[in-house]
């Protein structure tokens, strides 16, 4: 889908910028919005360039960095801490040999913390893209990893 | 209706909707702020002006909180004043606290701060990360590793200028404020009208000092060093060295300028009144022959690269005329070289502006009327000229009042105003108005568009015909009419646009503290400088009429259109 038909769908009113920029970025491979990107989205909102940069840099779901095509948030509060969310990440960098926030060389992969996710009842968790995964084990993980790894090729 | 509270177990009786901050300071107690100013809207972000309310359980920001009936306020308990520490405290640890390298070194509000509140050590280790400076740009340093994140420069880009290039990004402790995509303040997007600079309460933006290149060739014997002073410095640089807001100092400006050793020290006043020459003519040349209208003055550097970055549809309109800055470097580069039989590679031109965009127009490459060599070499603030002048140690109150030098010394109270919103209006009407009716005004002083409201209308009878003209000052304002302009809805023949509020006297270069009180009184001084005037009218400035029938020939002849005029380039980028 275009950014043109894509923001369309919303009144050029700036109270839509922020759903605007998600869905847009979710729909993008990437996951980030260019700074061509932001020109345009600015000119439809009608507000200053300025001010996109300044809510895209404000929520950890936006970028202009370019992330790659599963985006995995690992929650990093106390109850995933306690059910050992540490062994998870750990898993999570071993296999994908990345940190959080980075990507993995073929573009696959971004690692990022996230907070909260409302699954404290079924923890440790994590999301990759807009799926929620729960009750985790490094076993677990590797089997959903390997999952996302086929379905790409 | 009145409020009333008590602070500190005092009685206070207040109007209602005041702030516990305003009733304080009515009972002679200062609370500390720092994100607070004046004229801009009120963040309540910084929390240095926190007191305690008896039954509140947090404390409460006094800048915002408003008084109500029977509350017991409490400015300086040890909770608050530990508050009050511990922020300043925590600000300093992540600031370049260098403090004695710093052009704000005693002017500093943070520096004041830690010494009202009695700091002699910091409690948190330095945690600054150093990021670069930015000072890609003629005008403006911005110096990230100073910033408190208060966001008044965000607010006056923002809601004042209506330009809203400076937004923080990121969030919490990572917070920046910054150009969009993180990118340096250039004329991408800058206008460069340096009101971010005039209310940044510590060093981190500023002007670009140019005063060491300044000294240097003040002692070049090969160089001839003269100088030019705008209209509205006579009534500030005062202020910059200690008298009250709206002091008119022109004689001892002059005096102090020959102790730092300039060769002739010039008025840009005539440059002004050859400004109404030139753009009265075009004026009324555009209305006889069916040219471009509303024409807009073209005197104000903010103003041009506003409209040249944001309304290139509108450039036709502005007037051709160069600024009074621009024409008198143009003109001291020929007509002075060629009168006093100067090479004019050797002449060095300093203006003093209360503007940092007038450094970026210097700058600007048509600039140039002689091969290789800029009209005017240096730009100086209010604030650089200060500055020099506390380095040389000259004692100000004490020097003698001076004339300014021939033959740009001799001006009319028309150029005079110049420095204020509603100036240049009103000097080309006086103008404008004679040569058309052929007749002289009854009345100089056009009161219509005069003072502070942000766009101010007038009609005028020219040659039986009723022509409406318009004053706007800050960008925010001049954005409506570029707006009306842009959808051919715009009622005037002629329209003043001043991008600073109150005008030049209140541009970006101005002393520190400059609020809508002091604009007002330098405001007020420059009418009473030109109501004092011996010559009010441009047209009748002897020196004027000689400066053509000797060297120019005519307004908007071609002498004239080569040295005094110039075009304006639409940066493409936000069409």
């Amino acid at each position: 889908m275009t950014l043109e038909s894509m923001i369309q769908k919303y009144p050029a009113s700036p109270e839509y910028l922020v759903e605007a920029l998600r869905d847009y970025q979710m729909a993008k491979n990437d996951h980030s919005v260019t700074e061509s990107e932001i020109v345009k989205i600015a000119k439809y909102f009608n507000v200053t360039e300025s001010k996109v940069c300044s809510v895209v840099s404000f929520y950890s779901f936006l970028s202009e960095k370019p992330k790659g095509r599963y985006v995995i948030r690992i929650c990093r509060d106390v109850p995933c801490f306690v059910n050992k969310s540490e062994s998870i990440l750990k898993t999570l960098e071993t296999r994908l040999g990345i940190k959080p926030g980075e990507t993995t060389p073929d573009g696959l992969f971004t690692l990022e913390y996230t907070g909260c996710l409302g699954q404290c009842d079924h923890a440790p968790a994590f999301r990759i893209n807009d799926m929620t995964y729960v009750d985790l084990t490094p076993d677990k993980v590797k089997a959903i990893l390997s999952e996302y790894r086929e379905e790409k090729s | 209706m009145m409020v009333n509270l008590k602070i500190n177990n005092i009685d206070v009786t207040v109007p209602e909707n005041t702030t516990i901050l305003d009733a304080a300071k009515a009972y002679n107690i200062s609370i500390p702020t720092l994100c607070y100013y004046p004229d801009l809207r009120i963040n309540s972000d910084c929390r240095i002006c926190s007191v305690e309310i008896v039954g509140k359980k947090g404390l409460s920001t006094s800048c915002s909180t408003i008084v109500q009936e029977g509350m017991q306020v409490k400015t300086h308990t040890p909770r608050v004043i530990n508050a009050r520490k511990t922020i300043t405290e925590l600000l300093l640890a992540n600031h370049d606290a260098d403090c004695t390298a710093c052009a704000k070194n005693m002017n500093c509000e943070l520096q004041k701060l830690a010494n009202v509140l009695g700091i002699d050590e910091n409690r948190f280790e330095r945690v600054l990360e150093v990021r670069p400076i930015d000072d890609h740009n003629p005008s403006l340093l911005r110096n990230p590793n100073r910033c408190i994140k208060c966001g008044r420069c965000i607010d006056v880009c923002r809601n004042i200028q209506g330009v809203n290039v400076l937004e923080p990004l990121n969030r919490g402790h990572e917070i920046i404020i910054s150009p969009p995509f993180g990118k340096y303040l250039t004329d991408e997007f800058c206008t460069f009208c340096g009101q971010c600079s005039s209310v940044c309460p510590v060093g981190a933006i500023i002007e670009k000092d140019e005063t060491a290149a300044v000294w240097n060739v003040l002692h070049d014997p090969q160089k001839h060093v003269i100088v030019q002073v705008a209209p509205a410095i006579r009534v500030s640089l005062g202020e910059e060295l200690g008298q009250k807001a709206g002091t008119i100092v022109t004689g001892k400006l002059v005096s102090a300028l020959k102790l730092l050793g300039f060769t002739k020290v010039f008025d840009t006043d005539f440059t002004a009144d050859l400004t109404i020459i030139e753009e009265g003519n075009e004026l009324i040349k555009r209305i006889t022959t069916g040219g471009v209208l509303p024409m807009i003055t073209s005197c104000c550097p903010g103003w041009i690269n506003f409209a040249e970055t944001y309304y290139p549809e509108i450039l036709d309109h502005l007037s051709s005329c160069k600024s009074p800055q621009q024409m008198f470097g143009a003109l001291a580069k020929t007509y002075y070289a060629q009168k006093e039989n100067i090479d004019p590679a050797t002449i060095f031109v300093v203006s003093i502006m209360p503007c940092t965009a007038k450094k970026y127009e210097a700058k600007r490459p048509e600039m140039g009327s002689t091969e290789n060599n800029l009209d005017v070499d240096v730009v100086l603030t209010t604030r650089e000229i200060g500055k020099m002048l506390r380095q040389m140690g000259v004692e100000f109150e004490n020097l003698p009042e001076t004339e300014f030098d021939e033959p740009f010394g001799k001006t009319t109270g028309a150029a005079a105003i110049f420095g204020t919103t509603g100036g240049v209006m009103e000097a080309a009407l006086r103008t404008v108005y004679e040569i058309v009716n052929k007749k002289p005004l009854e009345s100089l002083d056009f009161m219509e568009v005069r003072g502070m409201e942000g766009i101010k209308e007038a009609s005028v009878n020219l040659g039986g015909k009723i022509v409406k003209v318009a004053v706007a000052h800050t960008l925010a304002n001049a954005k409506k009419i570029a707006e009306q302009i842009k959808n051919n809805e715009s009622p005037y023949a002629f329209i003043e646009v001043m991008c600073c509020p109150g005008g030049c006297i209140g541009g970006g270069g101005q002393s520190y503290g400059t609020t809508s009180k002091t604009r007002k009184d330098r405001l007020a001084s420059l009418y009473t400088v030109d109501a004092a005037m011996p010559l009010r009218k441009s047209h009748e400035n002897p020196d004027i009429n000689k400066l053509y029938a000797d060297f120019l020939g005519s307004p908007l002849a071609k002498l004239s259109h080569e040295l005094l005029h110039t075009k304006y380039k639409a940066k493409h980028r936000h069409q």
